[in-house]
């Protein structure tokens, strides 16, 4: 499921290597690798085809021909050619500086706009602004309540008017913001699609009634190529000024954000990354496009990382995997403390180069179990030397364990291609990419 | 019948029109070539079918026209809806009302925000209209709102209703529900659980606890497990399948917002790669938008122009 794409970037260097260097045909044939990568992490068929012949105009060059290691090169500019396209760097929520700035919410069923109302809330009470949240939606089950609930949990009022249109409940609640010195008005509206005339109607009528200063998108990351249609039809209606990611907490690459990009050209401003109200983040271009290549995410990973791993120790394994000093004992250890975060795969998913790595490593629990067992059951001396790990001590491992010696071999078999993996990943990263995908480069 | 057909003709009419129709324009009295193929296959991927079953679709069109010495391009065009149709229906099962035991328990499952809560409401007055005794629960304890959503949707299908209040253990309101299901010989209890990605252990443990505990009071063989998946996902649904298949099994996808200019393609890309049907369609937010799934109907809604 995870590290597919960084498989074929894999294979790309390698063919690219073996070629020694860079010709017509193997950009190319790379680039095909880096099309199906796209349109597997959910890019639009158009914006991929697109994509992929502004980076062949930028990777045919001399520049390229006369690399050492060409296939750097390729995901170098693939890479910067996707930030360009997801924006330089990051763009804010329009600054409340007038009361009340207005921030008008609207997206698809379902995509987290409830949700992300409360959290902007959260997050403009924390800056020590006073604001106010809107439930514009008068039609789903229970909508009302629902903001209600999430205003009562954060101690921020909630404004409704009970048998009263959108655009009505709208006007009013500007109206008693501007005389209750509320410094954010939130609307949440309704979900909607974007081919229902009456309710993208209605959406133009609020926003004709309350001049908002943030007309927001806010879409799932999970969207597939749909995600074109329905940015294009939002922002054609209501000249979008940003765009919220949801659900960007999963493993979704998240090719949509490319799509909704291109179509819009409106920023992405935050992305929401849980269920929590305190899980808002800022838009951060070079991850999202490592996310999307499958290049993994390092940082979010140690972020990630800091809330259930003992801190000190996640820096010291840092400066390991930066040394190629990356032993089965920190193997292990890592075991343990990612058990606390999550599934393993996601994990591993976001730690580039792993994807090819631990391939076949079973990642379900029991057989996490074995392998637990197996390293449990070597000397310090093993678990920092495996290389020194020979017949006999093999044939111990294994009946300690309750495994076999074939069981022992497969593990280390792995761990030294993961080894391997990591040192060809320092390699490249030191050489090659930019900072910020460079992910030992914190 | 013709008026369900007709509804879901209409709604995909849109991607038909958009999209598939195209096929039809493009296959008209041209000869099969590679442009041919390369044209069939962006429709293909645009509609969310994936990389991998798209190339397989493809592949098998150009044995197929290669072996039956498919000269017409028309005839490329019934090969590709044959060829979608079958993939699709490959793991249809006989009936879903009938089981010849009381209760059925069906676990709605899915990542956040699929329309799962939307979908008991529906499946509810499905049952009801097919003469069945139906009982819903709340299982969603942790959304706000959850299970005030849940019980609009029990007062609009008119059915039993097992609530829980905010933050209490779904599990344990799992097992009252099937308690509750088993001594009033409901024929349906239908138990609504909260939204959660697949990539959160945590959660999905909870959602084993949930079909663990419920097995204390109904047969495992009468729980089906189905996963709500929003027709708008791209390639992740594969993922979500599988998960959450590990995780409670998954004998069932009910796949909504078809109403919408999304093609659901990910549903052969699901059906192509894993042996899942597609039991029902969600094609809108009212209590009788949802259609059991028939894919000759679906390829040839989409494919009709
Ligand atoms: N994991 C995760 N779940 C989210 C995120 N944002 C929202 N959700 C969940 O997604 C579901 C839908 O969120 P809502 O905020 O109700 O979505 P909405 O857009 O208001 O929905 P409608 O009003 O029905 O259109 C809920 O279960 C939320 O808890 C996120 O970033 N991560
Ligand atoms: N257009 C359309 N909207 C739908 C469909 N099914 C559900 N929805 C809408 O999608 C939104 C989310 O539906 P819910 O039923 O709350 O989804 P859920 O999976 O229970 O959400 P959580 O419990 O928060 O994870 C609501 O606005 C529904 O009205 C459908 O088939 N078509
Ligand atoms: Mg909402
Ligand atoms: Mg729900």
């Amino acid at each position: 499921m995870f590290g597919e794409l960084v498989d074929k970037f894999d294979d790309i260097f390698r063919t690219l290597r073996g070629a020694g260097k860079l010709s017509e045909k193997n950009i190319k044939d790379s680039l095909r690798e880096v099309r199906r990568a796209l349109l597997e992490a959910d890019v639009n068929y158009k914006v991929v085809k697109e994509f992929v012949k502004s980076v062949e105009q930028s990777a045919v060059g001399e520049k390229v021909l006369k690399s050492i290691e060409p296939g750097q090169q390729i995901v170098k500019i693939v890479h910067d050619e996707l930030i360009k396209v997801l924006g330089e760097k990051a763009v804010p929520l329009a600054p409340m500086d007038k009361a009340p700035t207005v921030y008008m919410l609207c997206g698809l069923q379902g995509s987290g706009k409830t949700t992300l109302s409360g959290k902007l809330a959260l997050s403009a009470k924390r800056k020590n602004k006073k604001p106010l949240l809107v439930a514009a939606d008068i039609y789903r089950p229970a909508a009302v309540k629902q903001l209600k609930v999430l205003g009562d949990s954060i101690g921020v009022e909630v404004f409704s008017l009970e048998g009263k249109k959108p655009p009505e409940i709208c006007l009013e609640a500007k109206k008693y913001a501007e005389q209750n010195f509320i410094d954010l008005v939130i609307l949440d509206t309704a979900g909607r699609l974007h081919i229902d005339e009456e309710l993208m109607e209605e959406l133009d009528q609020i926003k004709a009634k309350v001049d908002p200063d943030e007309m927001l998108l806010v879409a799932d990351s999970m969207t597939g190529q749909d995600a074109v249609n329905l940015a294009e039809q939002f922002h054609q209606q209501l000249d979008l000024t940003g765009v919220a990611l949801t659900k960007l907490d999963g493993d979704a690459r998240g090719g949509a954000a490319i799509s909704i990009r291109k179509v819009t050209g409106c920023p992405i401003k935050v992305v929401s990354i849980g269920e929590k109200l305190s899980d808002l983040e800022p838009f951060h271009p070079e991850r999202m496009a490592s996310r999307i290549l499958g290049m993994g995410d390092i940082v979010t990973l140690v972020e990630k990382a800091q809330d259930s791993i003992d801190i000190e120790k996640a820096e010291k394994l840092e400066k390991k995997l930066r040394k190629n000093a990356f032993t089965l004992e920190d193997f292990y250890d890592q075991m343990q403390q990612l058990k606390k975060m999550g599934p393993l795969e996601s994990l591993v998913g976001m730690i580039p180069g792993m994807g090819k790595a631990l391939k076949g490593v079973q990642i379900d629990e029991s057989g996490m179990r074995r392998v637990e067992a197996m390293i449990q059951s070597m000397t310090p001396y093993e678990r920092r030397n495996p290389g020194m790990i020979d017949g006999s001590r093999k044939s111990r491992i294994a009946a300690g364990s309750g495994s076999s010696v074939q069981n022992v071999n497969l593990l280390l078999k792995q761990f030294f291609a993961m080894q391997k993996m990591i040192k060809n990943v320092n390699k490249f990263k030191i050489k090659g990419l930019p900072k910020g995908a460079n992910p030992f480069q914190m | 019948m013709i008026s369900k057909l007709k509804k879901l003709k209409q709604s995909l009419s849109k991607t038909r029109d958009n999209i598939f129709g195209k096929i039809g324009r493009i296959v008209t009295g041209r000869k099969i070539d590679d442009d041919l193929l390369d044209e069939i296959e962006e429709i293909l991927l645009k509609s969310d079918i994936g990389v991998g079953a798209t190339d397989k679709i493809i592949e098998n069109l150009r044995e197929e026209a290669r072996a039956e010495k498919v000269v017409d391009s028309e005839e490329v065009f019934s090969l590709l809806k044959k060829e979608m149709a079958e993939i699709l229906e490959k793991n249809k099962k006989k009936s879903l009302i009938e089981n010849g035991f009381k209760p059925a328990v069906w676990l709605i499952t899915g990542v956040n925000g699929t329309g799962k809560t939307t979908t008991v409401g529906k499946l509810a007055r499905y049952f009801k209209a097919n003469g069945k005794s139906v009982m819903i629960a709340a299982c969603d304890t942790f959304r706000a709102a959850a299970v005030e959503q849940l019980g609009i949707w029990a007062d609009r299908s008119g059915v039993d209703f097992i609530k829980a209040h905010t933050g209490a253990d779904p599990a344990a309101v799992a097992f009252d529900a099937a308690t509750a299901a088993k001594t009033r010989g409901v024929d349906f209890l239908i138990i609504d659980t909260a939204g959660r990605l697949h990539t959160k252990a945590n959660l999905m443990e909870e959602l084993k606890k949930i079909r663990r505990v419920t097995e204390k009071v109904i047969p495992s063989e009468h729980i089906f497990s189905k996963l709500i998946i929003d027709g708008t996902t791209g390639q992740n649904a594969v993922s979500q399948v599988k998960v959450f298949a590990s995780a409670v099994g998954c004998d069932g996808l009910i796949v909504t917002k078809l109403d919408g200019t999304a093609k659901g393609g990910i549903m052969v890309a699901i059906a192509e790669e894993l042996s899942v049907p597609v039991d029902f369609i969600g094609i809108g937010e009212s209590i009788e938008d949802l259609q059991p799934f028939d894919a000759d109907e679906y390829v040839e809604a989409l494919f009709e122009s």
